[in-house]
C-alpha cells in the first residue's frame, strides 16, 4: 500500500512536469508548427514567465529580510493573477522583440532569439535590484494549498496544470481552425503566396509570436509554482529550450496533440534514462546528466532524419471547410 | 552527320508534373539550330535536360552517337558539350580571367591558347580581365557567360536565352559573336524570345509550345511561315 | 582604454578564425551551423588530450619554449587536433547534414540538426571531461610583456596574433591562387554554375567543412591557451560568431576576419561601462542593429 502511494506520487509529479512542459510545446507549436518560425530562445520566455509570476504573487520583502532578497516589485497577488500577469509580460516582450526580428529570414531569426534568451538570462543573473540575481527566489506560494494536506498537494497541482493545459488545446484548437488559423499556414507553406494574396504576413506573424509567447509565459509561471524556488540557472539552453524542441518534433510539429503528445513521451524518455543511468558504476555517476542529454540530442537527429513528422505527422484537416 | 538527338523525351522538376512531352530534336554537325516557342513552352528545360541538370524520366538523348541520357553535367560537359544559362550565368566575385579559369575546370592541360581565343573573339574581355564579373554591363557579362563555356573548346554549345535583358546594340552584337562561333565549326543550339533573330540565324528551327513539339523546318521556312509568324514572330 | 583594445584585437581574432569557417559554410551550404561554437570547443579538448595526456605517453618533452606557455607538445597537437576537427566536421556532415540535404530539407530544419549536433558534442565533452574549467598548463604564471605606449600583453597573445595572421594567411594564398581555391569561391558563387562548369561540388563541400572546423579547432585552442578549456566555451562564443559572421557579410571570408575583430574590441571596450558578463548581449546588441539598417553586412552585395 506504501509502495503504491511512493510510485503513484512519483507518476503524479512526473505527469505535472511534463504537463508543463506540454504547455511549452503548444506555444511552440503556433509559433513554429504553424506558422514556421524558428524560437530557440524559448528559455527566455520561460525564465520571464516564471519571474514575473513570482514576483506578482510574493510580498516585497520588508525589513530585516529585505537584506538579503532583492526583489523589482513584489505584489503579494494570488496565483490566478501570477498567471495571467506572466502571460501578459511574456506577450509584451515578445511584441518587442518581434519588431526588430520578423522580418529576418527564418535562420537569422533563430540567432536573434538565441541571443535574447541569453540576454535575458544575464539580466537576470546580474541585476540584483530585480530578482535577486543568481540567487533567485524562494518559498513562492502554491495555489489551493489549503484544499489538503501538504503530502497530497502534488494531486491538485496537477489537476491545475492538466486544467490549464486542457484550456489552452480548446482555445488553440478553435483558433487554428479559424481563417486566422488558416493564414498562419499558408505563411508556413510558401510565405511568397501568402504575402501576394494580399495578408499583411508580419501583423500575422507577429501575432504568432506574441500567443505562442503568452502560453510559454504561462509556462514558465507553472513551473515556478511547481518548484517553488527559481534562479537564472534553472532555464539555461538544455532545460529551457532544446528538450522542449525535442518534445515538439518528436510528438509532431504542426498537430497540438503531438505537442502534448510528444512533451509526456519524452520527459518520459528523460526520466526514463535516469534509470539507465543509475544503473552506472559509481565513477561514471557524476556524468550521468550529460549521458542521458547525449541520448536525448541523438534521439532529435534520429527524429529529424528519419521521422520529421514525428509521431502523430502533421494534422491534415485545419478547417472544417475541406482544403 | 547527326551530332545531337533526342528522342521523346519527358521531364519535368516536380513529380506530378511533366514539363517537356516526348519531345523530339535533331541537331546536325556544324547547325545552327533555334528552339522558339511560348513562354512556358519548355525550351529552357529541354537545355537543361540535354545538359543533364535534370534527368529525363522517358525517353533518350545521344550525342555524336553516345548515350548522354540521365549522366550528369560534368560528365556530358567532358563529352563536348558546354552550356550557357539564361541567367546567373556568371560568378560575380571571381574576375573575368578567373571564371574563364573556371570554365576550363575539367581540363588538366594548358588551356592559354584557349583563353587567347576568347580575348580574340570578345576584345573588352582582355582589356576587363581582372575585374569582377559582377561589375560589368550586362552585354559584357553575356560575353563572359558564353566565354567561360568556350572555355573547354565545346563541339555543342547550348545557349539559354543570350540575348535576354540585352541593349538592342548589344543583341545584335551577342548574335554576331553567336555566328562567328559557328563558323568556327561548333554546332549551337539557342533558345530564344527573340524569335525572328533566332530564326534568321538559324539553319533549322523547332517550334515547341506547351512541351511539345508544334512544327520543325528550315529557318527560312519558319520565318516564311505565316502561321508561325502570326503566333510566335509577333504578326 | 588602449589595453581594452589591444586585448579585443586578440580575442577578436580568435572570434575571426571561428567566423570564417562559420561564413564559409554559411555562403557554401547556405545554413547556420549551430555546432561551429562546439567545433571549437572540440578542437581545444582534442589538444588538452594530446598535450596532457597521449604525447605525455609517447614520451615527448614538454618545456616551454621561451616565455611562451607551452612546448613542444602543443605544437604537435596544434596542426593535429586541426585535422581531427576537420575531420570531425567532414563526419557530422555525411552523417547528419549531408542526409539532410538530399531531403531537400530546409534551411531550418539543418540549423535545428546542427544545434543537435553542437549538444552531442558537448555532451561527450562532458562526458569526458567533465564541467569544471581545464588549463593546458596549469598554475602557470603568466607574465605580460611591456610594449611601446605602455601596452602590456603576454608573449603568449603575440603568438596568438601571429598564428592567425599565418592562418589567415595561409587561406588567402589558398583561395585567390589555387584551383580549388577558385573553385571554392565559385561553388560559393553560384553553385549551379559550378556543376555546369563540372566542379564536383560535392568535394567542394567537403573541403569546406574541413577548413572550417580546422580553423574553429584553432580557434578553440588559442583561446585555451590564452584564458583556459570549459565546456561551454565554444557555445558561448556561439553569439560573437554569428554577430562576426553577420556584420562582414555572410560568405564573405574577408568580412568575417574583420568582423571579428571589431566584435572582439567592442566587447572588450563594453567592460568599461558595462559589467564584463554581458559582452555577448553586446556582440547580440551590434548584430541587431546591423541586421536593422544594413542586414547585408559591412560589405554588403555578396551574392546570396
Amino acid at each position: 500500500m506504501e509502495e503504491l502511494a511512493r510510485i503513484s506520487a512519483y507518476l503524479v509529479s512526473l505527469a505535472i512536469m511534463a504537463g508543463i512542459y506540454s504547455v511549452f510545446c503548444l506555444g511552440l507549436n503556433i509559433q513554429w508548427g504553424y506558422t514556421g518560425l524558428f524560437n530557440i530562445g524559448i528559455a527566455g520566455f520561460f525564465c520571464i514567465g516564471a519571474y514575473t509570476s513570482a514576483l506578482i504573487t510574493t510580498p516585497k520583502p520588508t525589513g530585516v529580510y529585505a537584506r538579503y532578497v532583492h526583489q523589482l516589485f513584489g505584489l503579494d497577488m494570488p496565483f490566478i493573477v501570477g498567471l495571467i500577469g506572466a502571460a501578459i509580460v511574456c506577450g509584451i516582450v515578445a511584441y518587442l522583440i518581434g519588431i526588430p526580428t520578423l522580418r529576418l529570414r527564418e535562420d537569422y531569426l533563430a540567432i536573434a532569439t538565441l541571443g535574447i534568451a541569453e540576454t535575458i538570462r544575464l539580466i537576470f543573473n546580474n541585476e540584483q535590484w530585480l530578482a535577486n540575481g543568481p540567487r533567485g527566489l524562494m518559498g513562492l506560494p502554491q495555489p489551493l494549498s489549503w484544499l489538503v494536506d501538504p503530502k497530497h498537494y502534488n494531486y491538485v497541482y496537477l489537476a491545475i496544470v492538466l486544467t490549464v493545459v486542457l484550456i489552452i488545446y480548446l482555445l488553440i484548437e478553435r483558433a487554428i481552425r479559424s481563417p486566422w488559423g488558416r493564414v498562419l499556414r499558408a505563411i508556413r507553406e510558401d510565405e511568397i503566396s501568402a504575402a501576394m494574396s494580399g495578408k499583411d504576413i508580419f501583423k500575422f506573424k507577429m501575432q504568432a509570436l506574441v500567443l505562442g509567447s503568452m502560453i510559454m509565459g504561462i509556462g514558465g509561471a507553472l513551473y515556478a509554482h511547481y518548484t517553488r524556488a527559481i534562479s537564472p540557472s534553472v532555464f539555461t539552453p538544455l532545460y529551457g529550450t532544446f528538450i522542449i524542441w525535442v518534445m515538439l518534433m518528436a510528438g509532431g510539429s504542426g498537430n497540438n496533440k503531438g505537442a502534448i503528445l510528444g512533451a509526456f513521451v519524452v520527459w518520459g524518455i528523460w526520466i526514463g534514462t535516469k534509470f539507465m543511468t543509475d544503473m552506472l558504476p559509481y565513477t561514471l555517476k557524476a556524468r550521468a546528466p550529460y549521458i542521458r542529454f547525449l541520448f536525448i540530442g541523438i534521439l532529435l537527429e534520429i527524429i529529424l532524419i528519419y521521422r520529421p513528422q514525428g509521431l502523430l505527422g502533421e494534422e491534415k484537416r485545419v478547417s472544417k471547410l475541406v482544403e | 552527320m547527326i551530332i545531337l538527338e533526342a528522342k521523346n523525351v519527358t521531364a519535368g522538376y516536380t513529380p506530378e508534373l511533366n514539363i517537356l512531352n516526348k519531345v523530339n530534336l535533331k541537331v546536325k554537325s556544324g547547325q545552327i539550330v533555334s528552339i522558339i516557342g511560348p513562354n512556358g513552352a519548355g525550351k529552357s528545360t529541354l537545355l537543361k535536360t540535354i545538359f543533364g541538370i535534370l534527368k529525363p524520366r522517358e525517353g533518350t538523348i545521344t550525342f555524336k552517337g553516345d548515350d548522354i541520357t540521365g549522366l550528369n553535367p560534368d560528365r556530358i560537359a567532358r563529352k563536348g558539350i558546354s552550356y550557357v544559362p539564361q541567367v546567373n550565368n556568371v560568378f560575380p566575385s571571381l574576375t573575368v580571367e578567373e571564371n574563364l579559369e573556371m570554365g576550363a575546370f575539367i581540363r588538366n592541360d594548358d588551356f592559354t591558347p584557349q583563353m587567347e581565343e576568347v580575348y580574340e573573339l570578345f576584345p573588352v574581355l582582355r582589356e576587363k580581365r581582372g575585374q569582377k564579373a559582377g561589375q560589368l554591363s550586362g552585354g559584357q557579362r553575356q560575353m563572359v557567360a558564353m566565354g567561360r563555356a568556350l572555355m573547354l573548346n565545346p563541339e555543342l554549345l547550348l545557349l539559354d536565352e543570350p540575348s535576354a535583358g540585352l541593349a538592342p546594340l548589344m543583341v545584335e552584337m551577342i548574335f554576331e559573336k553567336i555566328v562567328d562561333i559557328n563558323n568556327t565549326g561548333v554546332s549551337i543550339i539557342i533558345v530564344e524570345q527573340n524569335a525572328r533573330e533566332a530564326l534568321k540565324m538559324a539553319d533549322h528551327g523547332y517550334v515547341l509550345a506547351m512541351g511539345k513539339n508544334v512544327l520543325d523546318d528550315s529557318g527560312k521556312a519558319l520565318l516564311a511561315n505565316e502561321e508561325v509568324g502570326r503566333l510566335y514572330l509577333g504578326g | 582604454m588602449l589595453e581594452l583594445i589591444v586585448y579585443g584585437v586578440v580575442f577578436g581574432s580568435i572570434i575571426s578564425l571561428g567566423a570564417i569557417g562559420l561564413t564559409l559554410v554559411f555562403g557554401i551550404i547556405r545554413f547556420a551551423n549551430f555546432a561551429h561554437g562546439d567545433l571549437m570547443t572540440a578542437g581545444a579538448y582534442v589538444a588538452l588530450f594530446l598535450v596532457t595526456g597521449l604525447l605525455g605517453w609517447l614520451g615527448v618533452p614538454d618545456t616551454n619554449f621561451g616565455p611562451l606557455s607551452f612546448g613542444w607538445r602543443m605544437l604537435i597537437a596544434f596542426p593535429v587536433s586541426m585535422a581531427a576537427v576537420g575531420g570531425l566536421a567532414i563526419a557530422m556532415d555525411r552523417i547528419l547534414f549531408s542526409k539532410l540535404r538530399a531531403k531537400k530539407s530546409s534551411a531550418v530544419i539543418l540549423a535545428m540538426s546542427s544545434l543537435g549536433a553542437a549538444f552531442i558534442v558537448r555532451m561527450i565533452i562532458l562526458i569526458l571531461w567533465g564541467a569544471d574549467s581545464l588549463f593546458y598548463r596549469p598554475g602557470m604564471l603568466r607574465h605580460a610583456v611591456e610594449l611601446p605606449l605602455g601596452i602590456k600583453i603576454r608573449p603568449d597573445q603575440i603568438l596568438i596574433l601571429a598564428i592567425v595572421v599565418l592562418l589567415v594567411g595561409t587561406l588567402h594564398f589558398f583561395l585567390q591562387k589555387t584551383k580549388m581555391g577558385k573553385a571554392m569561391r565559385a561553388t560559393a558563387d553560384n553553385m549551379e554554375l559550378a556543376l555546369v562548369s563540372g566542379i564536383n561540388t560535392e568535394k567542394i563541400i567537403t573541403l569546406t567543412w574541413l577548413i572550417g572546423g580546422a580553423l574553429g579547432a584553432a580557434g578553440g585552442i588559442l583561446y585555451g591557451i590564452d584564458v583556459q578549456l570549459h565546456p561551454y566555451m565554444g557555445w558561448n562564443f556561439l553569439i560573437p560568431l554569428f554577430a562576426a559572421t553577420i556584420l562582414g557579410t555572410i560568405g564573405n571570408v574577408y568580412g568575417a576576419l574583420w568582423g571579428g575583430l571589431i566584435i572582439g574590441v567592442a566587447q572588450q571596450v563594453s567592460t568599461a561601462f558595462l559589467l564584463p558578463t554581458y559582452k555577448p548581449a553586446v556582440a547580440f546588441m551590434l548584430m541587431i542593429v546591423i541586421l536593422l539598417i544594413k542586414p547585408k553586412g559591412l560589405f554588403g552585395g555578396s551574392s546570396d
